[in-house]
């Protein structure tokens, strides 16, 4: 507990005010979302009711780039005075700077969703919530986060090393965070427009339980192997 | 009590220490001084914990330095090449983080304290980003002594320092050394190590090549010693 979660807090905590002194990552992926919803918003005629299929996909193109993003700084902002080594020296467990990494990129990820998600139904006109699928939404939205920044922040940390490490991201992250993807955005589909079909979309909500406490496990376990040097 | 034992490290093809063999005891300040790619700034990764030998064994207080060994590390102040500080943060700021990581009680006091003992109380709410590499020094300085470590490790600490700043990190030092802390000093500042140490250790390709008590020497004589054992042996 002392040399585990006090310093996650303590990494994310410094994460956060650091973020709020220099505004670099969410500014930036606000502004990303921002340019997503507008262009798509122009792209297709928000009026035309078919149009309404296109946003559960939307929700997670904007989480995932927007994510990639923030994820891409994490670790690199590390670097410039060997921060990472400040960290092995320390008192402190190596699977908690992973967790003060992943709780900082999840805070993140859920400001900018908390700002880009009704913005996104505001300009497509998206009435037809209703306090069960909202209620459900929020579930996906957290399950499917927290999978993709689990993963999101374990390779973020891998790729860091690399001198190609924006790039070298979303080769590694994509491919991997599928799983998960795929079940968030049939899970945010059926809450949003095919409520009735609420059977199926618990069964892909269990798949995101299962696939963040595997990934999270595993990033906890295997972390202190990211930081060796 | 640093001990090593037999430590050889190879990065890649290249064998950096060849069976390194020392001990240090407690309260001792040491200097390790030898030519460029001697090992010297390896063997203090190390001690440090940011290294792990190839073989051989390093134990403080006769304890193996290992990965979850919290109560060791608590005990190791380190001051790389590197100051480990956040730059859009300012020195208040970045002892605050440090000594949250570091659980040190009482902190603001602390802090406060070091602040002045390196001379930057003046400049305690203003970004790192703009000091000169000389304040970010002695900040670092301040880091690597905030949890009032019983050992530690500087490594080429005067490098880029004025005069003043020099003089400040010294007085540092040998305020720790009365206090019975074990100080290691990797430098190639010979004039520092006659100020400040009561040993020094010369390294020669990966191997302990003499290890001397300083008492009662001057800096011609560390000079011309040095040049016999390092240079021209």
């Amino acid at each position: 507990m002392k040399n585990l979660l006090l310093p996650a807090l303590v990494i994310a905590g410094k994460d956060l005010y650091s973020e709020w002194k220099t505004r670099q990552i969410v500014t930036t992926m606000l502004i990303f979302s921002s340019l997503i919803i507008v262009t798509f918003s122009f792209a297709f005629d928000p009026s035309n009711q078919s149009v309404r299929v296109l946003i559960p996909g939307m929700i997670w193109i904007i989480t995932i780039f927007a994510a990639i993003l923030g994820l891409n700084r994490s670790f690199t902002t590390e670097q410039s005075n060997d921060h990472i080594h400040a960290f092995v020296v320390a008192p402190i467990d190596a699977s908690s700077v992973f967790l003060g990494k992943f709780i900082a990129n999840f805070i993140f990820v859920l400001i900018v969703q908390i700002i880009a998600i009704p913005l996104l139904f505001l300009l497509f006109d998206f009435r037809v919530l209703t306090i069960e699928s909202i209620f459900y939404l929020v579930g996906i939205i957290f399950l499917g986060t927290f999978g993709f920044v689990s993963v999101g922040t374990f390779l973020a940390a891998l790729s860091s090393n690399s001198k190609s490490s924006e790039m070298l991201l979303p080769i590694l992250l994509l491919p991997l965070a599928t799983p998960v993807v795929i079940a968030a955005v049939q899970a945010t589909r059926i809450v949003l427009i095919d409520l009735e079909k609420l059977s199926s979309a618990m069964s892909w909500m269990q798949l995101m339980i299962a696939y963040d406490l595997i990934f999270f496990v595993a990033g906890l376990l295997l972390f202190e192997y990211v930081l060796e040097v | 009590m640093i001990q090593s034992n037999n430590i050889i490290k190879t990065i890649g093809e290249k064998m950096i220490l060849r069976g390194m063999n020392l001990e240090i005891a407690s309260g001792e300040t040491v200097a390790i001084i030898g030519p460029n790619g001697a090992g010297k700034s390896t063997w203090l990764k190390i001690t440090a914990g940011l290294l792990k030998p190839t073989e051989g064994s390093l134990l403080i207080d006769e304890e193996p330095l290992k990965k979850d060994k919290y109560e060791l590390q608590q005990i190791i102040g380190y001051l790389g090449h590197q100051s480990f500080l956040y730059e859009h943060f300012s020195p208040v700021e970045n002892l605050r983080f440090f000594a949250k990581l570091y659980h040190v009680k009482k902190p603001d006091k602390r802090i406060d304290d070091l602040i002045e003992e390196v001379g930057l109380t003046f400049f305690k709410y203003e970004p790192v980003r703009s000091f000169s590499r000389g304040m970010i020094q002695r900040l670092a300085i301040a880091r690597a002594i905030l949890h009032d470590p019983k050992i530690l490790l500087l490594d080429e600490p005067h490098t880029g320092l004025d005069q003043q700043a020099v003089d400040i990190l010294n007085k540092v030092i040998l305020r720790l050394k009365k206090k019975g802390v074990t100080v290691v000093l990797v430098t190639h500042d010979f004039p520092q190590v006659i100020k400040t140490c009561d040993r020094v250790i010369i390294l020669k390709n990966g191997r302990v090549k003499d290890d001397i008590p300083l008492e009662g020497q001057d800096v011609n004589w560390l000079y011309t010693h040095y040049e016999r054992q390092a240079i021209h042996s």
